[in-house]
């Protein structure tokens, strides 16, 4: 065996610290007293306490889940028919179809932002929660079909084309194998959407209206106006949350897989 | 019905939905930037009718030529500097231990999936006149007190290879991941160096996972908008902060649009290219599956 390099490692190692460092500096700062946070004024939870009192958080909180919660259940729905058309069927079709799935993906979210927005003021629609929820079911839909399709591609046809030669039909098919087996695609599929939703700024910022301000929005208002201590603890609970969610997410596919396989 | 028929309804009733929809959503209103790029503005902030040149004709902007200009060239240093910190990382994940490679994912995962505004507004505060870089900077006597750290083109650079490296190392990862290391060695016991070792089989070896990371950090970069907002300068304007500036603050929809116009032209450049060489090279792009 060759002695490996150590430089990739210690490169490793410093872009973790790299990634950590800012985040880290964030949540110690939202405990501190010091308004600036270039040094210590000591402890305090009033930054946390301010926070809760802030009516409009909560109320760009509620939007969010709303908006999340509708988006990912149709992204999810529409998306997984998308994935199971492009693994099924061939043709010039599904090649347009394909196309129109995928390139959501690689276009900038300025250039959806700004497209969509044009496209409700064309069409005289009041911007407000309906024009944020339709958005984000758009780009969401290419999130999903990406993660369903990447689970069909190690899916075994053979099985269908079994259980049909055994009197199925293709409803049974469909609900007792294809849904089933590609169960844990649409859950990862659904999950993406639901975190891209939440995180979502730039295109909501586009077609928000009045009254439809979103968390992301909220924090970006904040970011401009400088209340700093209050985004640090904001974003402290925020990063808890996520990193609780990921936690579980990898304790849970981690029970899962050897079941699986 | 035939098999031959209810095979297409069966394709039919799959597609509509997701075809439909993005039809009307997304296609309807990329093709819609270029209608209202000749569309009058309506001065209270909506469109007018009838049709005009005069927006085209603003497009002339004395100020647009360098901003496009500092757009492509800060996408194009962010992704060489992504990509160069990246790959090494990609190499490392891929050769360590279990325990250690599974530590190292789900680190490199967690700022993945953290809000995109926390992430630049951490550095925000990092890089603040008031904030500990700046301190410390000072303390070490490398900066003068009245150094300014936010606010110019290296601040907006630092910040947007720190948000996109997650989106390289992933791509990377699972590309070296199925890269067999014994040509590696195989190609140092035949003489050749570490470094060419590394240049001439693991680079060529991971080639579709670099172009798909390349395409990852490129094009999100070309469209930037907050992060040259957030901590960026009049100096460091980029092309999506024009399109929020004439949308939000001027009201002027048609410029913006024919400006959306200048960076769907600017950003399908590379996206073909992309696109075409990834499809000769494999069968199924798809950058989800590396994020799931």
């Amino acid at each position: 065996m060759i002695k490996q390099s150590k430089l990739p490692g210690l490169l490793t190692l410093g872009t973790l610290l790299f990634f950590y460092l800012p985040i880290i500096l964030l949540v110690i700062n939202s405990f501190n007293a010091s308004r600036t946070g270039g040094s210590w004024g000591g402890f305090t939870l009033k930054w946390y306490e301010q926070l809760f009192s802030a009516r409009e958080i909560w109320h760009a909180l509620r939007n969010t889940l709303v908006v999340a919660v509708i988006a990912t259940a149709a992204s999810t729905i529409i998306g997984t028919t998308a994935a199971i058309a492009l693994h099924r069927y061939r043709g010039r079709l599904q090649n347009a179809h394909y196309f129109l799935v995928y390139t959501p993906l690689v276009v900038p979210e300025i250039l959806l932002g700004i497209s969509m927005l044009l496209f409700f003021v064309a069409l005289k629609v009041n911007l407000g929660l309906t024009t944020v929820i339709l958005a984000h079911i758009t780009f969401c839909i290419s999130y999903v079909a990406m993660a369903v399709l990447s689970r069909l591609q190690d899916f075994d046809v053979t099985i269908i084309e079994a259980a049909r030669d055994l009197g199925a039909n293709s409803w049974t098919t469909t609900w007792s194998i294809l849904i089933p087996v590609i169960f844990p695609g649409i859950m990862a599929g659904a999950l993406l959407a639901f975190t891209l939703s939440i995180d979502d700024f730039v295109i909501s910022f586009f077609v928000a209206g009045p009254g439809s301000t979103t968390l992301p929005i909220h924090i970006y208002s904040m970011i401009k106006r400088g209340s700093m201590p209050l985004i640090n603890a904001l974003s402290t609970i925020l990063l808890a949350i996520t990193f609780l969610a990921i936690l579980a997410y990898q304790i849970i596919s981690r029970h899962n897989r050897p079941a699986e396989d | 019905m035939t098999p031959t028929r209810r095979r297409f309804w069966g394709e039919c009733s799959l597609t509509a939905p997701s075809m439909l929809w993005l039809l009307v959503f997304f296609l309807l209103p990329t093709l819609i930037i270029l209608a209202i790029a000749l569309k009058p503005a309506d001065p209270s902030g909506g469109i007018a009718d009838g049709w005009t040149w005069h927006t085209l004709f603003s497009l002339r902007n004395p100020n647009y030529p360098e901003i496009i200009f500092r757009t492509v060239w800060l996408s194009a240093v962010t992704t060489t500097i992504t990509l160069a910190v990246a790959i090494p990382i990609a190499y490392y994940i891929a050769r360590c231990k279990p325990w250690k490679r599974d530590l190292v994912l789900f680190l490199t995962i967690i700022p993945f999936w953290t809000s995109f505004l926390i992430r630049i507004f951490a550095w925000k505060a990092v890089l603040h006149p008031d904030g500990i870089l700046k301190s410390i900077l000072v303390f070490c006597h490398l900066a003068s007190p009245g150094t300014l750290l936010l606010y110019r083109p290296e601040a907006v650079l630092l910040v947007m290879v720190y948000t996109e490296l997650p989106f390289a190392i992933l791509p990377l990862y699972a590309a070296a991941e199925k890269f067999d290391f014994s040509l590696i060695e195989a190609a140092m016991d035949l003489g050749a160096g570490r470094l060419r070792a590394f240049f001439s089989v693991f680079i060529p070896g991971i080639y579709n996972g670099l172009l798909s990371a390349c395409l990852m950090v490129l094009i999100p970069s070309i469209g930037s908008y907050v992060i040259p907002d957030v901590v960026g300068g009049i100096g460091s304007q980029m092309i999506g902060n024009v399109i929020a500036q004439r949308t939000f603050v001027d009201r002027n929809l048609p410029a913006a649009s024919a400006l959306a116009a200048v960076l769907t032209l600017v950003m399908i450049i590379p996206l073909i290219y992309f696109l075409r060489i990834k499809k000769s090279a494999d069968s199924g792009p798809t950058p989800a599956k590396e994020v799931v």
